[in-house]
């Protein structure tokens, strides 16, 4: 039993040390520069959360949760707003930089060359893209929690489901990266990103919207982190945030295999 | 173990190409290694198939006695690779550089620091050390990548042309650093499309042409193997420098034709000059010199080393 059990402990160590190691690198390049994309990155939700949470919601009054419970609007959006933070984070460090680190500087080649593997590089490059997210969400939290759009208790469940939320964007980031081909794609994924945010409940309950479109909005990733992230903001969680929860721990492993496996063939050619 | 690099009809292809077409390679501890031949010979991809970075289509390969398909990360932690492209990390410094790499073998922080002073030491870029990388020049980045290439302290160096592109002081400097190394001991593979390079730095190498390994041996026995003792070039003031091969006839032992000169292989160079100008043929110029790889080159595949 020990023999067997062993030697995987000792290589999810490995892969443990090994992709720590490729954070480290991005945590070395952090220079002051860098503060001011993380404050514009932390300001986006906040801003939204004021001018439609507050300001449009003045005009709209209260919202009815499918479970029944009613709430106002700025508690409506405000998870909403974590949510698609939680999104934006870990897509901006997975697409833009991951796609210009491994196709154009040439970054990921240098590493490969040391015990390092691609799936290493990714989980590295994941685990990086989350401490950047985990402070925006801290921090947003702290304004909710302070806003009385939540409870304190509440705010400690929301933190790691924007953790959950931020792993499987970003793991889907990094899978799109190894397949697009050039910079003008990112246009694509910026409108498409934009369309997740706009239409995946954030704003309007699905329910507002067509059957058919209803449908496709609760197949979306971003509706199901919504969901979750509001079922836990307003302590109205059912059974269907299992389906969130499972949802997004399926396309986190699905990303993950892709970038893998399509970093191995483009980079170990 | 005898051998750090085991290759038995070794093979790599990128779908219908073949590029390095079934070779056999074997490199000892301690010896400098080239692999010798023109742009698209196959070294580089040969080079990264012992790198452990490029799976390869058949045949036998062995890394210090380990087999890259499946032990690639436990080879990788003993080479030292400095690629063709400089792929240097430039959001850090010329020391950030070398820590950094360090830490993805594992390698202690205090560790870490300890060599990138000595190895920065070693490649004179101390002075530079907290300097990004980019405003450095292209002979001082080649030399970073060797100090980075040092930072595990490999039992092989892998150079994959470790002085293309480079100006010829630059060039001296790196292969000053590179003897030194030698000198300690440090196994080196290098590959170079420049003659000189290999005759400066190789014990032993093979010249590869299309996939193919067409000669090994040492510079010097692959010289006196392939060639004569002494080349003399001859230019002649003609868009047609073949006309004059029929005159040449019978002087040397080989005679080559290239588009703007001709080389007569002899043993004693300045007899066959006077020669020449015995029959009055009057080439605007005569050079008399000692034979090299290039000539070896020449002979083995009717072409030139550097296009």
């Amino acid at each position: 039993m020990v023999t067997l059990v062993m030697p995987r402990l000792l290589s999810f160590e490995g892969t443990a040390r090994r992709s720590a190691s490729v954070t480290e690198r991005n945590i070395s390049t952090l220079r002051s520069a860098y503060w001011v994309v993380m404050v514009s990155g932390f300001l986006e939700p906040v801003l939204y959360l004021f001018s439609i949470g507050v300001g449009v919601g003045a005009l709209i009054g209260d919202i009815t949760l499918p479970g029944g419970e009613v709430v106002g609007y700025a508690e409506f959006v405000a998870p909403a707003m974590l949510a698609a933070s939680a999104m934006t984070g870990a897509l901006s460090e997975t697409t833009f930089n991951f796609f210009g680190k491994m196709k154009f500087v040439r970054l990921y080649e240098g590493i490969l060359a040391t015990p390092v593997r691609p799936i290493e590089i990714a989980l590295g490059e994941l685990a990086w893209a989350m401490v950047r997210g985990v402070i925006y969400s801290a921090a947003f939290v702290v304004i909710m929690t302070l806003m009385g759009l939540t409870t304190w208790s509440r705010a400690v469940v929301m933190l790691p489901a924007t953790l959950l939320v931020g792993l499987a964007f970003g793991a889907l980031g990094m899978a799109v990266s190894t397949i697009i081909r050039s910079w003008q794609d990112f246009d694509l994924i910026a409108s498409g990103q934009f369309a997740l945010f706009l239409f995946s409940g954030t704003f309007v309950p699905p329910t507002a919207y067509p059957e058919v479109v209803r449908w496709l909005i609760e197949a979306t990733p971003l509706y199901r982190s919504v969901d979750l992230i509001r079922a836990l903001s307003t302590g109205t969680t059912g059974w269907t945030q299992l389906l969130d929860v499972a949802y997004l721990l399926a396309l986190m492993a699905l990303g993950l295999t892709v970038a893998g496996l399509r970093m191995t063939k483009q980079l170990c050619k | 173990m005898t051998s750090l690099i085991h290759a038995r009809g070794l093979v790599k292809r990128f779908g219908d190409f073949t590029a390095v077409d079934g070779i056999d390679v074997d490199v000892r501890r301690g010896e400098a290694f080239g692999f010798l031949g023109p742009n698209g010979a196959g070294k580089s991809s040969t080079m990264r198939m012992i790198g452990c970075v490029s799976p390869p289509t058949g045949g036998v390969l062995e890394i210090l006695g380990m087999d890259p398909r499946r032990d690639g990360p436990a080879i990788r932690a003993k080479l030292g690779v400095c690629p063709q492209l400089d792929n240097l990390d430039i959001e850090l410094t010329v020391r950030e550089n070398l820590t950094t790499y360090a830490r993805f073998f594992g390698i202690s922080r205090k560790e870490a620091r300890r060599r990138a002073d000595e190895l920065l030491e070693f490649v004179q870029l101390a002075e530079r050390a907290d300097s990004k990388v980019e405003p450095l020049s292209g002979g001082m980045k080649r030399r970073l990548t060797i100090a980075r290439a040092m930072v595990n302290q490999p039992e092989m160096v892998l150079l994959d042309e470790p002085t293309t592109g480079l100006d010829p002081q630059a060039r001296h400097l790196v292969w000053e650093r590179l003897f030194r190394l030698k000198q300690q001991g440090v196994t080196l593979v290098l590959t170079t499309h420049y003659m000189d390079e290999a005759e400066q730095l190789c014990d032993r190498l093979v010249v590869m042409d299309g996939g193919r390994i067409v000669a090994e041996g040492s510079p010097r026995s692959l010289i006196e193997q392939y060639s004569t003792r002494e080349v003399v070039e001859l230019r002649f003031a003609t868009e047609d420098q073949a006309a004059y091969a029929d005159k040449l006839a019978g002087i040397g032992e080989r005679l080559e034709v290239l588009p703007d000169r001709i080389l007569l292989y002899v043993a004693d160079g300045d007899g066959a000059a006077d020669e020449v100008n015995r029959r009055s043929l009057s080439p605007a110029s005569v050079l008399v010199r000692r034979s090299s790889l290039e000539d070896v080159f020449l002979h083995l595949t009717g072409r030139t080393l550097v296009d």
